[in-house]
């Protein structure tokens, strides 16, 4: 692996940081709850792209398992915080 | 098949342009004014910074596997992420309409062309 895709993979992970730091700040700042469900559903996304970030990084299969589980997850959590934003429960 | 060596900087340069991506799609969650435009911003993530991401990740697993084959489970997650993220973002948004209704917050014009 060379020291430029090296550099490049420390960089975009960086980047990835400072996303996140960001989604986290409307995640605590709201103002509303579906401002936060937004920010929920947007960290799960950026959580996946550093799965397969790091995939590329170590050279391994495993964690591209991680990142279905994590799309199926942050899908399920999501859909289910809205369900009950929408209805006030979430299995009728 | 063993890609060439430039293969290592076409990954590099997919990884920067998702982190650009993924970058401009928080900047817009975060400094965009009302929830409806907020919506509109994520999607960059999930829609265009994973694709380049399953782009990079592709080359770089076919670069480095056996002769011949082609490394295209990661094909998967791009599948599996266009059929959720459209599902969220219409159950959110119907959320949003509803909560706000019920507040009786001002809520933005209906489409052209509906009653």
């Amino acid at each position: 692996m060379s020291d430029f895709l090296m550099m490049a993979i420390t960089t975009t992970m960086v980047m990835y940081m400072l996303a996140m730091g960001l989604g986290l700040m409307r995640l605590l700042r709201g103002p509303s709850a579906q401002d936060r469900v937004l920010a929920v559903d947007f960290l799960y996304v950026v959580g996946m792209l550093v799965m397969l970030v790091l995939a590329i990084r170590y050279d391994s299969d495993m964690y591209f398992e991680g990142a279905l589980l994590m799309v199926l997850f942050g899908f399920v959590g999501s859909v289910a915080l809205a369900k009950f934003l929408l209805r006030g429960e979430v299995i009728e | 098949m063993n890609l060439p060596p430039w293969t290592e900087i076409l990954v590099a340069l997919l990884l920067l342009a998702s982190g650009v991506v993924v970058l401009v799609a928080a900047l817009g969650l975060w400094r965009l004014p009302d929830f409806f435009s907020r919506m509109h911003a994520p999607a960059l993530a999930s829609t265009l910074g994973a694709w380049i991401v399953t782009f990079a990740s592709i080359v770089h697993f076919t670069s480095h596997a056996e002769e011949g084959a082609l490394a295209l489970h990661v094909w998967l997650i791009i599948i599996v992420l266009s059929i959720t993220a459209p599902v969220t973002t219409i159950v959110l948004a119907r959320a949003a309409l509803f909560r706000r209704r019920q507040a009786g917050d001002p809520l933005p014009p209906p489409l052209a062309g509906r009653r």
